[in-house]
């Protein structure tokens, strides 16, 4: 997934950057995480049934799922890499956002969510189970729950690693703290206090950052002093206008700092990586599947795309801005590290405007929002991770006849243990690097074709078990032997860069080579699948697939009378209206 | 419905603005001049979370009289 190539690149590394914290900081953090706390131990008390804890019981309003939706997504990922590639590549990192999000979020709200709400599965590998068969939603439940641990893990690292670097924190230390909290806050509330505590810290990331947009722009001088800058910066590039732009310079690969063609982008990363994410990944449907009715489901990622469409000039303008004040120099310059490569620290660029923009008090919201950010992350992938571990793993493999009691506290016990592994990753993170981006890549060859299955299994009646189950392995295989043959252009073939087998074609960037590699691993098991299904006798019957299916499902209309923001359909238009405006805006 | 978000995240946003606003009252002010472009951005911020916080506990507390 490319949120999770984000990731890694988010670790930082070593930085010139430091930050001073004061008594009042440490006073904001502290209250931070007291209410953080508070709010996990405070609705215990309703945690009475499995559905409670790992569904909330399907009763929260779409307004507070849609901030629980985005805040998952709002990971360290998000803010420190997407800032990092804000500064790397300009106003085209909005790609991941107006092309690579929002057309997703919208068909997963108006056209899925019915299949995976109405189904009354409890987890997307459950919906699997129904649509096609055991084997199919247990190597979906197995990828799933290894991927979300490692992701946490992840998390985990890079936020350790970020305070050790830049506030000198014991590295042992923020592991164990930041495990401790996420622990407490899941382990009391499960996807509740989840969800609650992405909400706040939602708000908590918008608020604490905003201030230093702002600033940032004012001491640039306004929208034209950025652009300015960026266009002085883009020359040095020798890609005029490059950083300033969104769609104009996509016409070749070779004429953008991303290294990708406007074919390969809106087909690999806004089709393939976008949909596979946005419409199959449990970690945010769980959110939208918590609400209180179908209406509310629907409208969950419909809602939460407002926000996300907003979300560029929170976090990719605070990059553009650094790299503009850095190319600007002089006083009114901002000092970022350099790495080994010669080029700026692009993953310093958070602390740095934090250290140049925010003196104490707001440095500790800043810095507050910051690993509120790491931690919604960790948390998004530990109640994704024990509710598949709970219901499609331990109850279908090992006791079947668990009773509802025994489920929660198995619930729990996972809890404890996910995140015992997340520290696990954490620390074989610091000492094999390569280790984990070779993890990283293979999940890349087992989600990139994820998509497929579902489009056919909703869309058509005849796909089977058999079809989906060898037509994602096919999908896996194309994949791995695509990056066999591929190579990003300066890089030696290895098994980490691609190429290990022959070097076919050559990619200008890695990001190029891994959204073709999405195109074909999703091409391989989309025919593998409607091949073998069409060769093999349909598993379920008509009756079994009501509900599952779009041409077997009663289609869901408005009731009259529903006002006009509560209408998913509509709603999903002017998103996506909305999201075609910006395009035409920034193009 | 049950624990309303809006009365704990009112609660502590008013309670980082309250502690903002001090914050900003008794610092010294060099240290704006230095990072904030001259701007008391902790009176500034500040004054903001505390009333997005009142905002919050005001919304819970019309949800809650609701019948």
């Amino acid at each position: 997934m490319f949120h999770l190539a984000m990731l890694s690149s988010a670790a930082p590394g070593s930085g010139a950057v430091s930050l001073q914290l004061t008594p009042v900081d440490y006073l904001i953090l502290g209250s931070y995480f007291a209410f953080v706390i508070g709010i996990g131990w405070t609705i215990r008390r309703y945690m009475k049934t499995s559905s409670d804890f790992f569904e909330s019981g399907r009763s929260l309003p779409a307004w507070i799922c849609a901030l629980g939706f985005i805040g998952a997504n709002l990971g360290a990922q998000e803010v420190m890499g997407m800032a990092a590639s804000g500064a790397k590549y300009g106003i085209a990192t909005s790609h991941f956002y107006w092309v690579g999000a929002i057309p997703a979020m919208v068909f997963v709200g108006i056209f899925m969510m019915p299949f995976y709400y109405g189904s009354k599965a409890r987890s997307v590998p459950e919906y699997l189970k129904l649509r096609f068969d055991e084997k199919t939603r247990t190597f979906n439940a197995l990828s799933f729950a290894v991927m979300t641990v490692f992701s946490s893990g992840i998390s985990m690292f890079a936020l350790a690693k970020l305070l050790n670097a830049i506030l000198g924190w014991n590295f042992d230390g923020c592991i164990a703290v930041s495990g401790l909290v996420v622990l407490v806050y899941i382990y009391t509330g499960g996807l509740t206090s989840a969800i609650y505590n992405e909400v706040l810290q939602f708000f908590l990331i918008v608020l604490g950052f905003l201030p230093l947009v702002i600033l940032g722009l004012q001491d640039i001088g306004g929208w034209d002093g950025l652009m300015h800058n960026l266009d002085a910066y883009s020359d040095t590039k020798d890609m005029p206008g490059a950083w300033s732009s969104s769609w104009s310079h996509l016409g070749s690969a070779a004429a953008n700092p991303i290294g990708i063609e406007w074919f390969g982008l809106v087909a690999g990363l806004g089709f393939v990586l976008s949909f596979g994410y946005w419409c199959t990944d449990f970690l945010v449907i769980q959110r939208a599947m918590a609400a209180k009715d179908m209406n509310a489901a629907r409208r969950t990622p419909l809602i939460a795309a407002i926000p996300k469409m907003l979300f560029p000039a929170l976090v990719i303008l605070p990059g553009m801005l650094a790299i503009a004040l850095y190319h600007k120099g002089g006083t009114a310059g901002l000092a970022l590290p350099i790495g080994a490569d010669g080029n700026p620290d692009y993953n310093m660029v958070v602390p740095a405007m934090l250290s140049k923009y925010f003196p104490s008090g707001m440095l500790g919201i800043g810095l507050t929002a910051l690993m509120a950010s790491f931690m919604s992350g960790m948390a998004g992938n530990v109640t994704a991770f024990n509710t598949v571990w709970t219901y499609d793993l331990y109850q279908r493999w090992f006791k079947k006849d668990a009773t509802d009691a025994h489920l929660i506290k198995v619930g729990r016990v996972t809890t404890v243990v996910g995140l015992l592994i997340s520290a696990v990753c954490a620390y074989a993170a610091t000492k094999f690097n390569n280790i984990m981006d070779m993890l990283q890549l293979v999940f890349g060859f087992v989600n990139a074709p994820l998509f497929a299955i579902f489009l056919l299994g909703m869309f058509w009646r005849r796909a089977t078990g058999h079809g989906a189950f060898f037509g994602l392995l096919i999908g896996t295989l194309t994949a791995a032997v695509f990056q066999g043959n591929t190579l990003p252009v300066g890089e030696t073939a290895s098994l980490l860069k691609g190429g290990w087998m022959s070097v076919q074609q050559t990619f200008a960037s890695s990001m190029a080579q891994s959204f073709w590699m999405a195109i074909f691993a999703f091409t391989g098991c989309f025919l593998g699948t409607f091949v073998i299904s069409l060769g093999t006798k349909p598993n379920r019957t008509t009756d079994e697939l009501r509900g599952l299916v779009y041409s077997l499902t009663e289609k869901t209309r408005d009731a009259p009378g529903t006002p006009w923001y509560a209408r998913p359909t509509l709603l999903g238009g002017l998103v996506l209206s909305a999201t075609l405006v910006l395009n035409i805006v920034f193009w | 419905m049950q624990l309303d978000i809006r009365l704990p995240m009112g609660v502590l946003f008013l309670l980082l603005g309250v502690i903002l606003i001090i914050y900003g009252f008794v610092s010294d002010p060099v240290i704006y001049v230095t990072h904030s472009l001259g701007q008391n951005v902790n009176l500034i911020w500040g004054s903001i979370f505390g009333a997005f916080g009142a905002l919050m506990l005001w919304l819970a507390r019309r949800a809650a009289r609701k019948p």
